[in-house]
């Protein structure tokens, strides 16, 4: 109980200081979980339009990005024969741009794509998608940044388009994107006769492996990949999730110089009661247990603190028009965790100097301390 | 008193700043059980040096330092001395502040992992004989110079140490208040049954000592009648 009120005595004693530490860890922590989730709930919509109604995803090999992917439309026409396969649709991604927004995700799919047809259609209807090159549908987000509704004239990068449903979908992506029949987007993009991948729903999940030694057999040129594998492997999700990370990493450091700062100063200000300390019998490591708590107290306030400004913050993002569908406040226990360790981690590190400092101190010359 | 030497220093140098400054020089020294011994002398004579290194808070540059007939030769010696054979009390009585009464006495029993209702009972005996038992509560703010350092000889005898050094124990107080802290040091190291040795300016108090001991440059000068 001692123990724990000399540990919380200095940070009493200096209290705009103490805050200024814990607000400097609870900013980075808010930081931190905020991007981290941000972006796995991106990663988790993308792979959410990938896998919509499907379990392998078979794109061309050795890709960075899918967008650059070329899938020929006679590998589309084999795997849909095979007899495990219960539908295979090739999506076409592409990325258009319109006078007010400069990235519009287009996807081009065929009217039987799960995509539109699991899709609730808030105008228009799915009997009418493919007619016509010209012919797009929007979702429900992409309508209303473009201020379009059925029936209207899009100008979606260089081409004109009709508007000719509106539909809305649980994914972001989705709801902010353009979807064109299959063969409008191969000569929009200039990719006649192929995709970007194809989605494969099988009659029996358990055949994923056959259908993965099938296409590797008969496309070398082609990987197919299970949906978690491909989340997994996928290099742009492994960047978007270094890059989360090594972002959040950066605020949290910048947070723990904060903390390391505090408790220099803690232990400078306080030389001469570590003597007093030291005179009573406290032995180094009794010392630098003191400057540990106090840095590991400030840590994990610090945490806690920023894990509620964070999600408060994830919530009120969700809530905002502009971002709807994008922010999934999915907050998953282990990014909480491994935050907090994170946080205490960071504390802890800045605490190593001056709790060495301390250690340090000789009774007979820090009594002399004025 | 008994005849056995708790407390021994054999020909001890100690300078400073890489012997720029000569503070003792041989210094031979014993003090006997339950024995009390005024250290006099000059400002810079080396008092509180020696205390210092009978405390095992520094090092001699050369000599010997035992305590109970066991030499102080590393470092954890000297922490297993500072939490159960010494206790400290100096001139400021070094309390911190913004702990009360009670929690600074608790201190050593802490940093020595005393039992905690062992520590209780031991500090209301303490504050009781010090009658300081009303004040436990207060921080160190609240109280007077003399219950400072009241509370810093309690503290100093909260692990039941057998030797108390005590430099200036009453150089801050005042004249009436310095009388009674000292007739208290005396009356706790009699009932504790401990060995004090006390670095002092003061002629009067020190003649109350069973030993007067003279410093004069960093060596001892022991007056034939002591």
């Amino acid at each position: 109980m001692i123990f724990l009120k000399l540990i919380l005595t200095n940070l009493r004693r200096h209290r705009i200081r103490s805050l200024i530490s814990i607000a400097g860890i609870a900013f980075s922590v808010a930081a931190m979980l905020t991007i981290v989730t941000i972006l796995q709930g991106a990663v988790g919509m993308f792979s959410g339009i990938l896998s919509s109604d499907s379990e392998i995803i078979v794109f061309e090999r050795n890709v960075s990005d899918l967008f650059f992917s070329s899938v020929p439309a006679a590998a589309v026409q084999a795997i849909s024969g095979w007899s495990i396969v219960e539908h295979a649709d090739p999506v076409l991604f592409g990325i258009v741009s319109s006078s007010d927004h400069p990235i519009i995700t287009c996807f081009g799919v065929t009217s039987a794509d799960a995509r539109i047809r699991n899709a609730t259609w808030l105008q228009g209807t799915r009997a009418n998608f493919g007619q016509h090159m010209d012919d797009v549908v929007l979702g429900e987000r992409a309508a209303e940044f473009l201020s379009a509704k059925l029936g209207s004239q899009v100008q979606i990068g260089h081409g004109a388009f009709h508007v000719i449903g509106i539909l809305q979908t649980a994914n972001g992506f989705e709801d902010g994107g353009v979807f064109m029949p299959l063969n409008s987007a191969q000569t929009f993009f200039h990719k006649e006769g192929s995709s970007s991948v194809i989605t494969v729903k099988l009659r029996n999940k358990e055949d994923a492996g056959i259908l993965k030694n099938m296409v590797q057999a008969k496309f070398k040129n082609l990987i197919a990949l299970e949906d978690q594998e491909f989340t997994r492997s996928y290099s742009q999700f492994k960047i978007l999730k270094a890059t989360a990370w090594a972002v959040g990493g950066c605020g949290l450091l910048l947070g723990g110089l904060g903390v390391a700062n505090t408790m220099i100063m803690s232990v400078f200000t306080r030389i001469r009661e570590i003597a007093i300390l030291r005179v009573n019998g406290f032995s180094d490591w009794q010392l630098a247990g003191m400057i540990f708590g106090e840095s590991a107290f400030v840590s994990i306030l610090g945490a806690v603190v920023g894990l509620s400004i964070g999600t408060c913050f994830l919530f009120a993002l969700k809530f905002v028009p502009a971002l709807h569908g994008y922010v999934d406040v999915d907050i998953q226990l282990f990014v909480v965790v491994l935050i907090i360790v994170l946080a205490l981690i960071t504390g802890v590190a800045g605490a190593l100097y001056p709790a060495i400092y301390a250690m340090r101190i000789r009774a007979v010359e820090a009594l002399r301390f004025e | 008193m008994s005849n056995r030497v708790v407390l021994q220093a054999l020909d001890v140098w100690k300078s400073y700043d890489a012997g720029a400054i000569s503070v003792l020089n041989g210094v031979d020294f014993e003090a006997l059980e339950g024995q009390t011994v005024a250290l006099c002398g000059p400002s810079g004579c080396g008092k509180s040096t020696l205390l210092h290194l009978l405390g095992g808070l520094d090092e001699p540059d050369r000599g010997l330092i035992s305590v109970n007939a066991v030499e102080l030769n590393a470092r954890r010696s000297r922490l297993h001395l500072l939490r159960h054979e010494v206790g400290f009390v100096f001139q400021l009585h070094n309390l911190i502040p913004d702990l009360t009464l009670e929690e600074n006495c608790l201190i050593p029993t802490v940093a020595a992992g005393m039992d905690r209702q062992i520590a209780q009972a031991r500090l209301r005996q303490l504050t009781s004989l010090t009658g300081l038992t009303h004040r436990l509560g207060h921080r160190v703010q609240k109280l007077s110079g003399g219950e400072r350092q009241r509370t810093a000889l309690c503290r100093a005898l909260m692990n039941k140490p057998k030797i108390l050094l005590a430099d200036e124990p009453t150089g801050s107080l005042d004249e009436n208040t310095s009388a009674a802290v000292f007739q208290l040091l005396l009356d706790l190291a009699a009932t504790e049954g401990v060995t004090l040795v006390m670095a002092t300016h003061d002629r009067a108090i020190a003649e109350q000592c069973d030993r007067l001991v003279e410093m004069r440059n960093g060596r001892i000068h022991e007056p034939e009648s002591s």
